[in-house]
């Protein structure tokens, strides 16, 4: 069974999202995603300052076996990316919660964070994709 | 229901991450394909192969059949054990499967054949057995390892009864030798030097948990394919197969056209595509750019579309983007652009392999 965090939100799509303090919000890649993927080789993650409609492509994480399209959570503007992932994609496996984010960006609406799923509905999206 | 290797409980217990491989429950990794790739490379690793098909040949014939069944010629193998890589032909000259032949004696040979091709290879053998004084028989409940590695043989030897071991040392390359109900041969599908191993199927959970104890890593169906890949090795399926020859799948070395009277089975095309040259071949590209090219990516020179990639990966060893690619013969040349999901991507044509051994070996054309 893979890691689920209860303090994050998801996605169907397999991504996650964690509510900052400063009020930005960080996105990274599931650890059942990651799973999935295997060895992962490059990141092209987006442009500091680019704007994003929610489920728009954002980024590509390529692996070994198979590239795979990132989707934006969210509406926003990308605000910092994580400059480790590219020289070092492999933290996105190892640890995909926490070395391995991947940008973080400030939301056209902050309540769009509600209407994500939480660690128990995504349990269930993540069972049937087993399954 | 899926197949199960006699090897499945290890998997689990070694933390296998298991797929479905062609009906058979594999190990795709056992936590990173890439770390498996360099354990293979610089140390040992060990992979399960026991879906792979082992067929006996036997009888007075034998010999005339495969000089009729196969491009390659088994009259090369003088020594008991020695080992030959060909291809099979249909009458049309198209490949239904890649195989190796261990000679054993003059009416005994033994045949590897693929898992995902067994059934219509074992038809296909039967019934080119019909005109000959032989019998095809495969042999069922073995498990077969392949530990392969620069430190493979010294740590096999580590495990094995000194009876075992005194066979393992006289192995040259591409020899194999019947011991004890097992059979072990030097061989393999990485580049690197190594054992594939044949055991009875309840020696075989013993055996490949005494590997690990002594430093072998497992390695998965994931290092497999990239590991073969930067060896240059063809995969069945992929790179070739029933609409493709060998000369146009870069293994045009594996006919003997000596002597001229030998008719095996697809000389007819065979020859006339040595005549008259191929309209296609199968090569190497390496990404010059970051990248990984993917099987039926476009491969273009000068704008122009002149075939596409086969296989493709990234290579751990190399830390680029390496890929086969079946092209327009006419058009090799230094560069090519692989188109991959929208975008273009910068390559060189290279003669295989890309890795032997350890190091980097491709030469560009």
């Amino acid at each position: 069974m893979s890691n689920i965090p209860s303090n994050l939100r998801y996605t169907k799509t397999h991504e996650w999202v964690r509510k900052e303090n400063d009020g930005s919000f960080t996105i990274g890649i599931t650890d059942h995603a990651q799973s999935l993927l295997g060895d992962i080789v490059f990141v092209d993650a987006p442009k500091v300052g680019n704007d994003y409609a929610a489920g728009k492509e954002c980024c590509v994480i390529e692996s070994v076996k198979a590239a795979s399209d990132i989707y934006m959570p969210m509406a926003g503007k990308v605000k910092a990316v994580n400059d480790k992932i590219t020289t070092a994609p492999n933290l996105v496996n190892a640890d995909p919660y926490n070395e391995g984010w991947l940008f973080k960006f400030d939301a056209t609406s902050a309540a769009d964070f509600e209407q994500l799923l939480d660690a128990a509905a995504y349990t269930a999206v993540e069972q049937a994709d087993t399954h | 229901m899926s197949n199960r290797t006699p090897l499945y409980e290890s998997h689990l217990k070694a933390g296998a991450k298991v797929v479905d491989f062609h009906g058979w429950d594999m190990p795709v990794n056992y936590g990173s394909q890439i770390e498996e790739h360099h354990c293979v490379r610089k140390d040992a690793g060990v992979f399960d192969v026991s879906h792979m098909t082992i067929v006996e040949v036997e009888g007075k014939d034998a010999r005339a059949f495969l000089h009729h069944l196969v491009p390659n010629n088994v009259d090369k193998l003088k020594n008991t054990g020695k080992a030959l890589y060909t291809a099979m032909l249909s009458e049309d000259g198209g490949i239904i499967d890649d195989l190796i032949i261990y000679y054993l004696r003059d009416d005994f040979y033994r045949l590897v054949v693929n898992s995902a091709t067994r059934e219509k290879d074992l038809a296909w053998l039967q019934k080119q057995a019909r005109s000959f004084h032989v019998t095809v028989t495969e042999r069922l409940g073995f498990a077969m390892l392949a530990v392969q590695g620069p430190h493979a043989i010294e740590k096999v030897k580590q495990v094995v009864s000194p009876e075992k071991m005194a066979v393992i040392d006289q192995l040259k390359p591409f020899n194999g030798l019947p011991v004890d109900h097992w059979f072990i041969a030097r061989t393999g599908y990485t580049g690197e030097d190594g054992l594939e191993i044949t055991v009875p199927a309840n020696q075989a959970p013993a055996f490949f948990e005494a590997l690990l104890k002594v430093g072998v890593h497992p390695c998965g169906l994931g290092a497999r394919d990239t590991l073969r890949l930067e060896a240059g090795m063809n995969l069945y399926g992929q790179d070739m197969d029933e609409t493709v020859t060998p000369l146009e799948s870069n293994i045009g070395w594996t006919i003997a056209w000596e002597p001229l009277d030998r008719q095996f089975i697809g000389r007819k095309i065979s020859e006339t595509q040595q005549t008259e040259g191929v309209k296609r071949i199968l090569v190497g590209i390496l990404l010059t750019e970051r990248g990984i090219p993917r099987t039926h990516d476009k491969v273009m020179v000068n704008g122009q579309d002149v075939g596409e990639i086969t296989s493709g990966t990234f290579s751990p060893t190399l830390e680029k983007g390496i890929a086969f690619a079946r092209i327009q013969a006419s058009v090799l040349g230094k560069h090519c652009v692989v188109e991959s999901r929208g975008k273009l991507l910068q390559g060189e044509f290279v003669k295989l392999p890309f890795v032997r051994n350890g190091k980097p070996v491709f030469q560009p054309y």
